[in-house]
């Protein structure tokens, strides 16, 4: 075999869209027409799903464990909350003006969190996210504490579309946000630099021995999800216009953490899979009782590690390797 | 005066939970962030004897340990054995579950409220020192503390089952070869872990309050104790309960509005620039 | 004479148990030095000193005339210091071809180019379909890693290797755990590499060491016991000494 004849498709095919990926972006659109009753609720999955393709990004595919994530979140949603507050309400520099402080909160949290490892992480992230949930707590005369920020203008969408009850222009909003974020996310994955997260997560000892330099690239994607949290939260805070202090709350991670397990981590779908159908349950399960919701969520946890790790990406792969080699047999 | 010596007593108590924890994740290296679960199990075992049975407290204490360590028994053979190989991650999110399970679980028999719980008269009351003021449940707290850390020290570094244990520990392959039986190891440090647990819940109900929220809400105190002790190490854990309990104690009497957050921060420093921790050694993993 | 790589003094203590003792090795340019001693001698301990993994106590590495004793691994590799493991360390689920694409690219510093997907940079991958055909890796290019054969995955271990281009390139025990048949091709290969490519071997088979070798350091107890030809270290009565000790123990 010469290098001539070497078939090299299987390195591009991946950034070609498969039409299952265009199928699956049908589904906001056909969500809009068929659920118009529920837009709050498709609004609210658009958002987790950004914060979970987030949480994805650093835990997915670079393997840092974060029991902390909606400390980028949370920063977020306050400081949309509070220009939105203070009468800068274009939501698009609010967007922006979020990102850019989750990010550096990232950067910064991130020379903290490398240092250690699993262990530390958790203590890390996990001290990280009750100090500013502490703080958020008792700087009421700005956050409004566990009162929540109020007070909030939102002007219209490039100036001209207004946020309107039915909440049409926040669920546009929202699934255009996700959507450009998750085709950015795409790129990123099928990239040199996604390459390269894969190969420290595959084996972090010898990326160093190909001369790469493995704690800026974490360090990058840490940054990177920070960033991506931070604009789901001040999604958030704009499209409800409102902040609560549960934001910043341990139970948020951990839920999100169930999220994208429940998806499967480690595949860009399934953050956006495990949300539709985690929040989607929480929807109808949590009208019995809120109490009763948790036990549920706790034993799918205990279910998901003892029996499915790999979630619901990991139970289509299967079928579809069945499939392959039922085709083949 | 006052001050440390409260401050003395509530870290005594954190050591009493926390020191199960380190326990287990130091010397078994299992992430269980279900420890505040147990405790809270511990917690309402001994107030339902109290106030149900009409059981003495100091009975009571025991009880709530033996009863939370035969929960630990349970819960180790048939489900934390599975995990022991598995990733941090994995643990993480399973006790996680569990944590969500006993919070709803509790809110289903006893209802969201603060359970009450009578201390009987000889533990009650202040014993008046000049300058300083001694609750003599804090001082029954702070005796029993010593005693127990007294003899898990001697426990682990001085008995046979001490050896088996960190051996096994270090390598249970070995340890098995050598006619240990590792898995009942296991399962015995497990239910010393979770029996400390039980005992310390059912001590704090006092001082800590005990409602459903118990396990989330202090878990990251319990996780501060070990991160700063350097898990497994019993003196280590012991000490930083103690700091602990000082600095929140004086935090909350002097600048009340700073709340936990000093405690946090003073975690994270302390997990970057120690992070074995105080006493720790080299990271057992 | 230029050395490729030298250390003055190297010492490396654990605690009280000292692993390298002042070792100064030379390593000439475009040599083929073969690093030999019985187990426990330090020789895992000496490479990772040598490509960053370990820090010593005390002396000095240097590579190509610089000091690089504080540098981290990935910038040793940058200067052109590549090494590969006793045992494999590779990415199992990356194919074969993603694997060197991704070492070249580090190599090229493409490494954090997050945008254009990896297909589209087609110097890296060009370059990396031409190291796969050097070392005969073509029909398994998109193979999984961990689908192969020990054998060819000991070739990917040194395809990541060359993808870096070093000027140095520590072998450690190249022909570990492969057959004798397939470990000769893999000498072969390794013997066919360019000859400004400086080499330092370390291996167990005295009769590869011998026949590949141009110069041979003997480690004993963490420091050299003596350096020489081939032909010297065959008749030092120290070194027979070491390996019949050895011998008998066994």
């Amino acid at each position: 075999m010469n290098k001539s004849m070497i078939d090299l498709t299987p390195l591009t095919r991946a950034t070609r869209w498969h039409p299952a990926e265009l199928a699956f972006w049908l589904l906001p659109v056909a969500g809009y027409f068929l659920l118009q009753d529920n837009l709050v609720l498709l609004t609210q999955i658009a958002i987790t799903a950004l914060f979970c393709l987030s949480l994805d990004l650093i835990l997915g595919f670079a393997g840092i464990v974060s029991l902390g994530h909606t400390a980028f979140f949370g920063i977020g949603a306050y400081a949309a909350g509070l220009m939105a507050a203070h009468g800068h309400g274009d939501p698009l520099l609010g967007l922006l003006v979020a990102g850019i402080c989750a990010g550096i909160a990232g950067f910064i949290s991130s020379l903290l969190v490398l240092r250690g490892a699993d262990l530390t992480r958790l203590m890390v992230t996990l001290g990280v996210a009750m100090m500013l949930y502490e703080l958020a707590n008792k700087l009421t005369p700005i956050t409004g504490g566990v009162d929540g920020l109020q007070g909030m203008e939102i002007q219209p969408l490039f100036g001209s579309f207004a946020f309107d009850m039915f909440g049409k222009t926040a669920y546009w909003y929202a699934v255009g946000v996700l959507f450009v974020m998750f085709v950015i996310a795409r790129r990123l994955v099928h990239s040199p630099f996604g390459l390269s997260l894969k190969g420290i997560r595959q084996n972090v000892g010898r990326m160093p021995a190909i001369g790469a330099p493995v704690n800026a690239r974490l360090a990058a994607v840490y940054t990177l999800g920070a960033l991506y949290a931070g604009i789901a939260g001040a999604l958030l805070a704009q499209t409800t216009q409102f902040v609560a202090l549960d934001v910043l709350s341990f139970n948020r991670s951990a839920e999100l953490l169930l999220i994208l397990v429940l998806g499967g981590s480690g595949c860009l779908y399934g953050a956006l899979i495990g949300t539709i159908v985690f929040m989607t349950a929480h929807h109808f399960l949590s009208d019995m009782n809120p109490e009763y919701w948790q036990f549920w969520l706790g034993l799918l946890l205990v279910l998901i590690v003892l029996f499915a790790r790999d979630g619901v990406m990991g139970g289509v792969r299967r079928l579809g390797a069945l499939g392959k080699g039922g085709a083949k047999a | 005066m006052t001050v440390i010596f409260d401050g003395i007593a509530s870290g005594m108590l954190l050591f009493l939970i926390s020191v199960g924890l380190s326990v287990t994740l130091g010397l078994m290296n299992f992430v269980n962030l279900a420890h505040g679960a147990f405790a809270m199990f511990g917690g309402f075992v001994a107030v339902t004897l109290l106030n149900r049975a009409g059981i003495p407290f100091l009975a009571a204490l025991p009880l709530a340990a033996i009863g939370t360590a035969l929960l630990g028994v349970l819960f180790e053979r048939t489900l934390y054995r599975r995990l022991y190989a598995a990733t941090h991650l994995d643990q993480v999110l399973f006790s996680i579950g569990l944590v969500f399970m006993s919070i709803a679980g509790a809110h289903y028999l006893f209802g969201p409220q603060q359970q009450p719980l009578t201390l009987p008269g000889f533990l009650q009351g202040q014993i008046n020192l000049p300058g300083l003021d001694m609750g003599v449940y804090r001082l029954f707290l702070i005796v029993l503390g010593l005693a127990i850390a007294f003899g898990l020290q001697k426990m682990v570094s001085g008995t046979r089952f001490g050896a088996q244990l960190r051996a096994s520990v270090d390598n249970p392959r070995t340890a098995r070869g050598m006619g240990i039986n590792v898995d009942r190891i296991f399962t015995l440090t497990f239910a010393l872990g979770t029996g400390l647990a039980g005992l310390g819940g059912a001590l704090g109900v006092e001082m800590l309050g005990l409602d459903p929220g118990f396990p989330v809400k202090y878990i990251v105190y319990f996780l501060i104790v070990v991160a700063v002790g350097g898990s497994g190490n019993i003196t280590g854990s012991l000490i930083a309960a103690l700091i602990l309990g000082v600095f929140d104690v004086a935090g909350k009497y002097y600048v009340p509005q700073a709340g936990a957050f000093v405690i946090y921060a003073v975690m994270v420093a302390m997990l970057i620039f120690r992070p074995q921790g105080l006493f720790g050694r080299k990271a057992a993993r | 004479m230029t050395y490729a790589l030298q250390t003055t003094s190297l010492v490396k203590k654990f605690g009280g148990f000292v692993a390298t003792s002042k070792v100064s090795l030379n390593v000439e340019a475009g040599a083929r030095h073969a690093l030999i001693g019985p187990n426990g001698a330090g020789k895992t301990t000496l490479i990772n000193l040598l490509t960053g993994f370990l820090e010593p106590t005390s002396g000095e590495v240097i590579l190509n005339g610089d000091k690089v004793t504080h540098l981290a691994q990935h910038q040793r590799v940058k200067r052109g210091l590549a090494r590969t493991f006793q045992i494999n360390r590779l990415f199992a689920d990356l194919t074969v071809l993603e694997s060197v694409v991704m070492a070249v690219n580090e190599r090229l510093g493409l490494g954090a180019r997050f945008w254009q997907s990896v297909g589209s940079h087609t110097a890296a991958v060009d370059e990396a379909v031409e190291l796969l055909e050097r070392l005969r890796l073509l029909d398994v290019a998109h193979e999984t890693t961990r689908n192969l054969a020990y054998g060819k995955q000991r070739l990917i271990e040194i395809a990541l290797a060359l993808a870096a281009k070093p000027s140095v390139l520590l072998l450690d025990e190249p022909a570990a755990g492969v057959p004798t048949i397939e470990s000769r091709e893999l000498f072969e290969t390794i013997a066919g590499l360019p000859r400004e490519v400086t080499i330092l071997l370390i291996e167990h088979d005295m009769d590869l060491v011998f026949r590949f070798a141009d110069r041979i350091s003997v480690l004993v107890g963490g420091a050299v016991l003596t350096e020489g030809t081939p032909e010297v270290i065959a008749h030092d009565p120290k070194v027979k000494e070491v390996y019949l000790g050895e011998a008998i123990c066994d």
